[in-house]
């Protein structure tokens, strides 16, 4: 259940730029516990920028970032670490350590956030977020043997494994069929709910969005053009969003190539 | 840790040119100075670099061993008509050992090494870099300066002294093979011979330097791989200008070193 009153992520007025081209603008957002935040917006719109500037592997240029009260700007590297503990990261290609096996790759951030646990410990809690995912037969697998359904899956296990309290998902069905698309979004709410987490999706994806969203912004010309439930931005009456949102571009072209 | 960047393009102009190697040189001094500052601070990951030290071991082993036999042979092949026209064949096993000793074993094992070692730590942290993986360790709150290039760095400062030493064996061996296929000479008195001409303080400069060929290797390389960008292109880029600066900076180097250590060991003149 979406805590309102709790904010886990507050932003004000962020500005992101490289040299000239200006790519996020004053953005201001909220995420209460428990809630899932979908972001939206077309491909070079500053949607990866944005998570990267939430998880501090990326300053703004100005701006504040408050996650559970603290504003990670003005943290030192290792408070920041302390922070970003409580955190889960799935990156677009899934980022899985070439040189790791699925059972390494999971165990790595238990190792490090959590030192002192214990080896039987380790290899239990890997087994059973295996078991999360639907993936327990790879656990000797290198990231090469995978399919790219099956590394969403593994990076999605290894985000969730350290029981983080937010999460942020970057295209997490980027590049994915439609039914694959529908399990992994499945999976991330299932989780969610299991879980207790808080979330934040960066997407284009409407399939996922519909699945995942509590809420949804839409990032434009580096600012938040729209933002409500879901259903408000695909019923929306404005040109943009309803181009956006339905299938009247791919009819378009179809038209086009025919003619 | 803000490193200057270094400009990409097909078609650089002289000035480009200039800018990056002003901005690599920068860099590398930058990462040097954060390499000194993070190697003293714990966690240490022990075991992380012995990982590297076997696995740079493993992977130059049967390289080295080659070159250095193939090294000494030719020595010793080349020397031996020049040392018999003057009546010198006697100087043979001295001549060669001592080449082998001061120079040609620490400075050919150090070239080989950066070839095979400094291209491989440039194009593997540069596919971690560009495939997100350095990230993927940073929101882990794993510090990936700390955890990738340190190690690495350490290992190949460790393990080219040792595989120096190896070469060096190897490449005396391949100087016997050398020696007894045109004259008739006992192990006994080869090995008597090279041990007689080679002193202690002959082998003390020529693996010290190995320390700082070591360390440029996996600066160099580290440095290459974890600035890397612009995809598979950036990580082709950070493989070969890895192999290129390294060694060109060993050579520099080993001038250097030539130079001080005959400074601090007149005798060796």
């Amino acid at each position: 259940m979406v805590m309102a009153n709790i904010r886990v992520v507050e932003i004000e007025n962020l500005s992101k730029r490289f040299d000239s081209l200006i790519v996020l603008e004053n953005i201001s957002l909220f995420v209460s516990r428990a809630e899932n935040l979908v972001i939206f917006g077309r491909s070079g719109q500053g949607k990866s920028v944005l998570l990267k500037c939430i998880i501090g592997l990326m300053p703004p240029d100005s701006g504040t970032i408050y996650i559970n009260g603290r504003n990670i700007l003005e943290l030192s590297l290792n408070e920041l670490n302390k922070v970003r503990k409580n955190i889960g990261f799935l990156f677009q290609g899934s980022a899985l350590y070439d040189s790791m096996t699925v059972k390494e790759n999971l165990s790595f951030p238990l190792k490090k956030i959590f030192p002192d646990m214990k080896q039987s410990e380790i290899d239990e809690k890997v087994k059973s977020t295996l078991e999360l995912v639907s993936l327990e037969d790879a656990i000797n697998k290198m990231p090469s043997e995978l399919s790219g359904g099956m590394k969403k899956r593994i990076g999605l296990a290894r985000s969730i494994i350290t029981d983080p309290e937010l999460m942020l998902y970057d295209e997490p069905t980027t590049g994915l069929d439609p039914i694959t698309t529908k399990e992994i979004s499945e999976l991330i709410i299932n989780l969610q709910k299991k879980l207790n987490m808080t979330s934040i999706v960066v997407t284009h994806d409407l399939i996922c969005a519909e699945i995942i969203a509590d809420r949804a912004i839409f990032l434009k010309d580096a600012r938040i053009a729209y933002e409500g439930k879901i259903s408000d931005l695909t019923s929306s009456k404005d040109l943009f969003l309803k181009n956006f949102f339905s299938n009247e571009i791919i009819h378009a072209k179809e038209e086009s190539i025919k003619v | 840790m803000k490193l200057p960047k270094v400009k990409y393009g097909r078609r650089l102009s002289y000035k480009e040119y200039l800018f990056n190697f002003f901005a690599t040189i920068t860099g590398l001094t930058i990462f040097n100075i954060e390499f000194i500052k993070q190697a003293f601070i714990p966690p240490y990951e022990i075991a992380e670099v012995k990982k590297h030290m076997d696995e740079l071991g493993v992977k130059t082993f049967g390289i080295v061993s080659v070159t250095g036999f193939i090294i000494g042979l030719v020595l010793a092949m080349q020397s031996q008509p020049v040392l018999a026209r003057f009546g010198a064949s006697d100087f043979l096993p001295g001549m060669v050992a001592l080449s082998v000793v001061r120079e040609l074993g620490p400075v050919i094992t150090a070239l080989i090494f950066a070839g095979r070692v400094s291209s491989g730590i440039g194009a593997e942290l540069g596919s971690m870099r560009v495939t997100e993986q350095i990230d993927a360790m940073e929101v882990s709150a794993v510090n990936p300066f700390k955890y990738l290039v340190v190690t690495r760095i350490i290992a190949t400062t460790m393990i080219l002294p040792i595989l120096t030493i190896y070469v060096i064996i190897i490449a005396l061996l391949g100087g016997y093979l050398a020696v007894i296929i045109v004259e008739s000479m006992s192990f006994e008195y080869y090995r008597f011979a090279v041990i007689n001409s080679v002193e202690f303080g002959d082998l003390i400069p020529g693996v010290a330097k190995t320390f700082v060929f070591g360390y440029i290797v996996g600066l160099v390389g580290c440095y290459k791989g974890f600035t890397a960008e612009g995809g598979t292109e950036g990580v082709g880029k950070a493989s070969t200008s890895s192999v290129v600066i390294a060694s060109l900076l060993i050579l520099i180097f080993d001038m250097i070193l030539v130079k001080i250590s005959l400074w601090l060991w007149p005798t060796l003149g």
